[in-house]
């Protein structure tokens, strides 16, 4: 693929120069016109130029590549049941590196600094941007407590205990000193987020265990920074003083605190140049990656932990930015985050099958098998003896199949590997290289794939549905400002006092205009109605509001400036009360807080682009309009709003219901027809539940009874929900409804 | 003034086994109970509202209730008081207290259990037992009574949804003559069941005896 002779070049530029001279007209870019000749060269038609696109095109072939591995793990449908993804991709990068090698080439090896640079952000950013955030301070202390002490015991333990096995007589390590010993331990003790990610997102565990460990993965950065770096310095020097030892622990504090510091930074100032983009909405998704990356880069700069940084930056960004981009900026957002991150991904995953093939190896068994062993040794330990400590402060206590999972889950990765590889050549890196690269098989490979059958066996929580419904909103919200309230008679300025002070005066400066005294609740509804507009006009409800949809579209939203409370501001007040009742009779719940950390679910969200799903609703739609049509009496008014509850899977819970007749359509209102938007059950009393809903799990119905108190609007006593006026029946016949 | 120390040492002691409060915790409470009270022996509802914090509060009108509500004495009387003495006013602070450690299952359960009737409650206003359609409105319209003009129709249209969240999740088969009256308290706690709630609601009470509190 390298080096092609250049007579072949020739030949295809059609060149007619004898054989015998080739020195002189085939130096160099064909294009050129050599006068100097004698013979006048043809006019290429065709040529051939790689050198000229070698690189960006090994690049694209490598991601093109890894890429359509990656799918084809996907259509093969046992295999990636079985097997994780991962450990496939390792897999894949071996066989790869194997005919590289065969073909004498040399390989890409993953560089250190193509690793940390490149590879590694866009994994980090995704994890920090979409991290959950209330469990993550839930549990910050023992998060800490697991990073922060567990990796050192680690790094500790095994740099010890390899440095007494080095002692045994037979196994020819006498040379490898102490320093070293602990240099290696540091680098092999730290928990990596890539294959972390990789696997827990396999296993759908619940969310205290993933958030321990992930969480782990992802602080213990700071600590791997300065062992690192420590040690590194030393094995030079040769020793350490108790002073080395001291300043070690100071740069602790100032690698994470620094980092941190750093990520938040950066992440207001993401936030601040937010408020400003409603003109030029198209660049909004790359404000937040160029701060993060900024951020990461900034760390790194000064040594301190970049992973660190970037999770601060994202977690600071992430409310603010939200509140002020646009919708599609957001989807944009996660979508290209996902992206990157998957891509980065199977990269990593591909490119250390290669470097295992690769790269110069230095086999010694007994360092090797000791390494195995007494990682898992010491990781046992130590989230054991850390668990009984902390279990002294935890509400919630772990037991121990929680403790078994975090310390099975311990896995090592490409981090550790890239720092290995980042050493000083000697012959000891080698060494190390073979064993680091051991353990991440083993861990990746049999840790990885049995995890899953040992969270079957063990019966271990799995994760729940998700469940953000708007009562938890309103009553989240609820227990915010009693508790702020009942501080604030008792007194003292306690926790709640201090964050309602916070957010009235930072969201101020951080969120745009009006937006800022939107209350949490109100957004969150008006991205329901947002959604839910934005299915309307998916599904083309143009049949009943031609007008509305074609001024409403969202691109006239974003460009009118802001509106207030994002209604849609072209629109004339009566337009916009029919547009409000009509979203409000067809809510959805909403996968607001998605999961979204989980990488493979996103595909699942309903709310984006599931096409298919809403024709075939659609047509469901229609076809029950027409069976009630024929089946119900239009002058009875008991026509029930029916509820039904589809779920399209586990995780999604979707709510619908169809507003169909109500009394209040008797009063002359102008009211609106309600499209019928996902309603799956016809509005006929008699009937239940005749359909089957898609991929029901169950149904629910809730049949209203139209007591004969309801008159007016206002205070009606309704026995429902709904607040809505039904469509009446009769005047039905074009299809308010959703087709 | 010696006199009056020993009777309120014998209060205090009551209390504390009734409410579970410390003795300085009781003695700081009862400073700012004078405070409010601007040194009277009962406290008026105008003395909670004249509160400057509270000023921004959106719910601040059900808070102030929920010190009047004799619900929340745990006496099993319905209706409210006009003014309440420092014995109410601790009871009702007494459901704020985070779980101790030392508390056995069947206590946390209870605690729970207290907070969330404390929580039913405030939104039942009339007292029947079950949180209807019109009540539940009228908390999300208080809830989003701060932020600007928001119209009517949007906090009835999430109460509208929420209540129809509640009524979907517990009573999942209901039959074409039923109708769904509102929220009972099992079906309050229903939507309660994934959060701590003994630990999330929770203020924390000053221990030390500081003189120093803001008014």
């Amino acid at each position: 693929m390298r080096n092609f002779p250049t007579l072949y070049r020739d030949a295809v530029s059609g060149n007619n120069e004898t054989w015998g001279s080739p020195a002189r007209a085939t130096q160099g870019d064909p294009h050129h016109q050599n006068s100097s000749t004698t013979h006048r060269k043809a006019f290429p038609v065709l040529s051939f130029n790689y050198d000229h696109v070698k690189t960006p095109f090994e690049i694209s072939l490598w991601i093109l590549l890894a890429l359509l591995m990656k799918l084809g793990f996907h259509i093969i449908p046992r295999v990636s049941s079985i097997v994780l993804e991962s450990c496939l991709l390792i897999v894949v990068g071996l066989l790869i590196g194997g005919i590289i090698k065969a073909i004498k080439q040399t390989a890409p090896v993953l560089d250190s600094k193509l690793f940390f640079l490149y590879l590694l952000p866009p994994i980090i950013l995704d994890a920090g941007y979409f991290l959950p955030i209330r469990p993550f301070t839930e549990n910050m202390g023992t998060i800490l407590v697991f990073a922060v002490v567990g990796t050192l015991w680690n790094a500790a333990f095994i740099g010890g205990m390899m440095y007494g096995v080095c002692q045994i007589e037979g196994a020819q390590l006498g040379h490898v000193d102490l320093l070293s010993c602990l240099l290696f331990g540091a680098i092999i003790s730290a928990v990596d987020p890539v294959a972390v990610l990789a696997v827990f997102e396999e296993i759908h565990i619940n969310e205290l265990l993933y958030i321990l460990v992930f969480g782990e993965s992802l602080l213990n950065d700071a600590v791997t920074v300065v062992l690192y770096h420590l040690f590194e310095e030393f094995s030079h020097a040769g020793i350490v003083t108790v002073g080395d030892a001291f300043l070690g622990v100071v740069c602790f504090f100032v690698v994470s605190l620094g980092g941190v510091m750093v990520g938040t930074i950066y992440g207001i100032l993401g936030a601040f140049t937010s408020r400003f983009t409603s003109h030029t909405r198209v660049i909004e998704p790359l404000f937040v990656f160029l701060y993060s990356y900024m951020a990461y880069l900034s760390a790194e700069v000064f040594h301190l932990s970049g992973i660190m940084s970037l999770i601060a930056c994202g977690v600071t960004m992430r409310p603010y930015v939200e509140a002020n981009i646009s919708h599609k900026s957001y989807t944009t957002i996660k979508y290209f985050l996902k992206m990157w991150s998957s891509v980065s991904e199977t990269l990593i995953f591909i490119f250390l099958g290669v470097s295992t093939v690769a790269g110069p190896h230095a086999w010694n068994w007994t360092f090797v098998i000791f390494t195995v062993i007494l990682c898992l040794v010491s990781r046992v330990l130590g989230v054991m003896g850390l668990t009984y400590i902390i279990n002294k402060f935890r509400i919630v206590k772990l037991t121990k199949k929680d403790q078994f999972i975090v310390a099975y889950g311990g896995l090592r990765g490409a981090i550790a590997f890239s720092l290995g590889f980042l050493l000083t050549n000697n012959e000891m890196k080698n060494m190390f290289l073979t064993a680091i690269i051991t353990v991440i098989f083993f861990t990746v490979f049999v840790q990885g794939m049995t995890i899953r059958p040992l969270v079957e066996l063990l019966a271990v929580k799995k994760k729940e549905e998700s469940k953000t419904s708007i009562n938890e909103e309103i009553h989240t919200q609820f227990l915010d400002h009693l508790l702020t309230g009942i501080e604030d008679i008792c007194g003292h300025y306690g926790h709640h006092h201090w964050k309602d002070k916070y957010d009235a005066y930072v969201k101020r400066w951080l969120i745009v205009g009006e937006r800022s005294t939107e209350p949490q609740l109100i957004s969150f509804y008006n991205k329901m109605e947002m959604k839910q507009a934005m299915m309307l006009v998916e599904s083309g409800s143009a049949a009943k509001l031609p007008t509305l949809m074609s001024a409403a579209t969202l691109q006239n939203i974003q460009q009118k400036g802001v509106p207030s409370r994002r209604a849609i501001p072209s629109i004339s007040k009566s337009r916009e009360e029919e547009i409000r009742k009509i979203l409000r009779a067809n809510l959805q719940k909403t996968r607001q807080k998605l999961y979204s950390y989980r990488r493979h679910d996103l595909v699942m969200d309903p709310f984006e682009d599931n096409v298919s799903e809403i024709r075939f609703r659609r047509q469901r739609a229609e076809m029950e309009k027409r069976m009630s049509h024929y089946l119900t009496v239009p002058a009875n008014r008991q026509e029930t709003p029916s509820v039904r509850k589809v779920c399209f899977e586990p995780e999604n819970k979707v709510y619908t219901y169809d507003d169909s007749e109500s009394p209040r359509g008797r009063a002359a209102q102008p009211s609106p027809r309600l499209p019928d938007a996902i309603s799956l059950l016809s509005k006929s009393p008699q009937r239940p539940n005749q359909t089957s809903a898609l991929r029901a799990k169950g149904s629910t119905e809730l049949r209203a009874k139209a007591p004969d108190e309801q008159e007016e609007q206002d205070q009606v006593k309704l026995s429902r929900c709904f607040s809505d006026p039904g469509p009446n029946e009769e005047e039905e016949e074009d299809g308010s409804f959703l087709s | 003034m010696g006199a009056s120390q020993t009777h309120s040492a014998y209060k205090y002691q009551d209390l504390m086994t009734k409410t579970g409060f410390s003795l300085e915790q009781i003695k700081n409470l009862h400073y700012r109970f004078r405070q409010l009270s601007e040194n009277n022996e009962t406290l008026s509802r105008e003395n909670l509202e004249n509160i400057k914090d509270l000023a921004d509060n959106p719910i601040k009108k059900q808070i102030v209730e929920a010190f009047f509500d004799k619900r929340n004495q745990h006496q099993n009387e319905m209706g409210s008081f006009e003014e309440i003495g420092f014995e109410q006013f601790v009871m009702v602070m007494s459901h704020f207290r985070p779980p101790t450690p030392k508390m056995t299952e069947e206590e946390k359960l209870a605690m729970r259990k207290d907070k969330l009737h404390f929580l039913f409650n405030m939104h039942d206003s009339d007292n029947d037992g079950k949180i209807t359609l019109e009540e539940y409105r009228k908390v999300v319209e208080e809830l989003l009574s701060m932020s600007g003009d928001i119209e009517k129709d949007t906090a009835r249209g999430i109460a509208d949804a929420a209540m129809l969240e509640v009524a979907s999740t517990n009573v999942p088969n209901m039959g074409p003559d039923d109708y769904y009256e509102g929220i009972t308290f099992e079906h309050f706690e229903q939507m309660f069941k994934e959060v701590e709630m003994e630990s999330r609601m929770h203020v924390r009470f000053l221990d030390v005896d500081t003189r120093t509190i803001h008014s």
